[in-house]
């Protein structure tokens, strides 16, 4: 398990409490788990993911993470409207653990409010929120 | 410390079937043919099943060297949170093997089957005592089932109300099942955090219920080990809206002959007979999951329910509000003659079971306290807690830890489980071990904990005395190999 220090936390994300980070490209935003979130689950072994064109508010539940001790869900950092997700992490599910902020992507979303991406937090906010843990 | 338990010896590796044999040897002989041979139409014939041939003595070495890779409970201790892996005693076993109940066939009509319908209904009753509920069926197959079962009587239940409501309360603290039931009988499934303490606070509960939900899925004691000391003040909280309380009694070791769950505010709930009854589980062998309800529930118990007319029993269909069969004929009867003994033999010393219960997963929180992160630092029931918090320096986890334990003889506890504990250890060490194997065991796992700052690369690579070592599980789950 890493240490706060080894964690890799890029600076041009936004991070949510559940440990989902979400990047702003043009209009969209594409949305994955963080290296702490990968780290903590483990070898990931099965991503489930919505489908395109499905809708959800922030916090709702988009999909489920399956690593070797455990399911755990995947929760919205924002709400919006699924407009494309990862198929590659269907053969390769390891993609998660080893590029979570490249390869590991899982969905990207239409933004229904832009104030929600506002709400997310910064690199420095959310290992402070880490420190507290 | 004593000897280790675990040790290395010679296990002998055996092939499949169809590897072993060779063509024309037989284990039997066949009785001679006593009439003509006919030639059939060989458009029906098509190709003989693929089956192989051996003699006696390669049959039973097969299956003998496969039961010597296995660990059960008769090999060592299982403790096994939250699966009350308790010790099967042999009196259960052979009960349920006299002629009469072993041979018995489903279709035989009442007048041959006193004595199984007698059973039948007797059981029936010492659930209902034991749990304080009013009426039982002893049709679900496990506990899963009975969960379900529950459900569709919630769905009657509401049906009959005029209220069709959408949502079940299942607390973060219930069984994993629970919410699957729920959803599989078409509920949404409302999750509810556990306060500081580890159990339910009737504030979280007040949140949540309303008119729109049917009722609350409700694990006491629950997945920490804990008594939900808020209960009752839970279930009126349920009730007022016109919610159903559900309790999963898969924890009932803990507290038979001590609290009445009808009391407590339950309407319905199940029980393992393959856990709190001490009839075998795992390994595919048939569980029971009875369903015990209050009263205003009765109506709707799948059906059909054995009746007593003149001391004469019968099976009945005449419950046009029942919900059902769940299960073809009447549940795993076999299951039910271990569990009816069990009972029979222990009499009134059941609460004495669940005492010691109790007292063995105390002991084991109390001498392990220290040496693994304890989360909930407050009384047990029948199982206890811990985290990998305290060995996390070392960079050792819960896996490490429990693959680590095989090497010293003991089954692994449940891990990573209940996942409001993070890298839980749940150990439910049950009645039937003694002190000096619980000593033993407390001793295995103080001496792990010591490996782990001192040789963490032993625990890394463990289980070393095995047949088989560490598993490449990541592979395994990504890449399943589904054939022999």
């Amino acid at each position: 398990m890493k240490e706060i220090g080894e964690l890799v936390i890029p600076g041009d994300a936004r991070y949510a409490e559940d440990h989902e980070w979400a990047r702003l490209e043009g209009e969209d935003v594409r949305i994955g788990i963080n290296d702490y979130a990968q780290d903590q689950l483990g070898d990931i072994v099965f991503v489930e993911l919505p489908q395109v064109g499905d809708t959800f508010e922030k916090g709702e539940e988009f999909g489920t993470v399956e690593s070797v001790k455990a399911v755990s869900e995947l929760y919205m950092p924002l709400g919006g409207e699924i407009v494309a997700v990862n198929e590659d992490l269907e053969d390769a599910p390891e993609l998660v653990n080893q590029e979570p902020y490249e390869g590991g992507w899982m969905i990207l979303v239409k933004p229904s409010d832009q104030a929600e991406w506002d709400d997310l937090m910064t690199k420095n906010a959310y290992l402070d929120l880490l420190k507290g843990e | 410390m004593n000897k280790s338990l675990g040790a290395t010896g010679l296990i002998l590796n055996e092939p499949l079937l169809w590897e072993r044999g060779k063509k024309g040897r037989c284990g039997f002989s066949m009785p001679e043919r006593d009439v003509d041979s006919f030639p059939l139409d060989g458009d029906i014939l098509g190709e003989g099943p693929d089956f192989p041939d051996l003699s006696e003595v390669e049959v039973i070495r097969h299956y003998t060297r496969l039961s010597q890779w296995n660990f059960g409970v008769d090999t060592g201790m299982y403790p096994l949170g939250s699966c009350t892996m308790k010790y099967n005693p042999k009196v259960n076993e052979r009960h349920a093997a006299l002629p009469g109940f072993a041979s018995a066939h489903p279709l035989l009509p009442p007048v041959l089957s006193q004595g199984i319908l007698e059973l039948m209904f007797e059981l029936e009753k010492y659930l209902a005592e034991i749990t304080g509920m009013d009426a039982v069926t002893l049709q679900p197959a496990a506990g899963a089932h009975g969960e379900l079962t529950g459900m569709l009587l919630i769905y009657a239940y509401h049906k009959k109300m005029g209220s069709l409501r959408s949502k079940i309360i299942v607390p973060d603290t219930a069984h994993g099942t629970n919410p699957a039931s729920a959803a599989l009988c078409g509920f949404r499934p409302v999750p509810v955090k556990s306060n500081e303490k580890g159990v339910l606070s009737p504030e979280a509960i007040r949140e949540v219920m309303d008119e729109e939900t049917a009722g609350i899925m409700i694990t006491n004691p629950n997945t920490l080990g804990l008594f939900e000391e808020n209960i009752r003040e839970i279930a009126e909280i349920v009730h007022a809206k016109g919610g159903i309380v559900y309790g999963d009694g898969a924890n009932m070791n803990a507290v038979m002959g001590i609290v009445d769950m009808g009391k407590i505010g339950f309407d319905i709930m199940h029980l393992n007979l393959h856990k709190t009854f001490s009839t075998p589980h795992g390994g595919g062998g048939p569980g029971s999951g009875p369903v015990c309800v209050k009263s205003h529930i009765e109506p709707f118990l799948p059906a059909p329910r054995v009746i007593e007319k003149k001391g004469k029993f019968f099976l009945s269909d005449e419950f046009p509000e029942s919900i059902g069969k769940v299960h073809t004929f009447y549940g795993n009867f076999g299951v039910m003659v271990k569990a009816y003994s069990y009972i029979r033999t222990m009499g009134p010393s059941l609460k004495r079971a669940s005492q010691l219960a109790v007292l063995n997963a105390n002991y084991i929180k109390e001498t392990l306290k220290g040496t693994y992160d304890l989360p909930y630092d407050r009384p047990c029931m029948h199982e206890c807690v811990f985290s990998d918090r305290l060995q996390e320096p070392h960079k050792v986890t819960t896996l490490d830890i429990a693959k680590r334990l095989m090497d010293y003889g003991f089954h692994p506890p449940t891990i990573y489980f209940p996942l409001v504990v993070h890298g839980a250890i749940m150990i439910e060490p049950t009645e039937t071990e003694s002190k000096e194997d619980i000593d033993r065991f407390v001793e295995a796992l103080k001496a792990i904990a010591k490996e782990a700052a001192e040789n963490r690369e032993l625990l890394l690579k463990a289980p070393h005395n095995c047949r088989v070592t560490r598993l490449d599980e990541t592979t395994a789950a990504r890449k399943p190999c589904l054939t022999g």
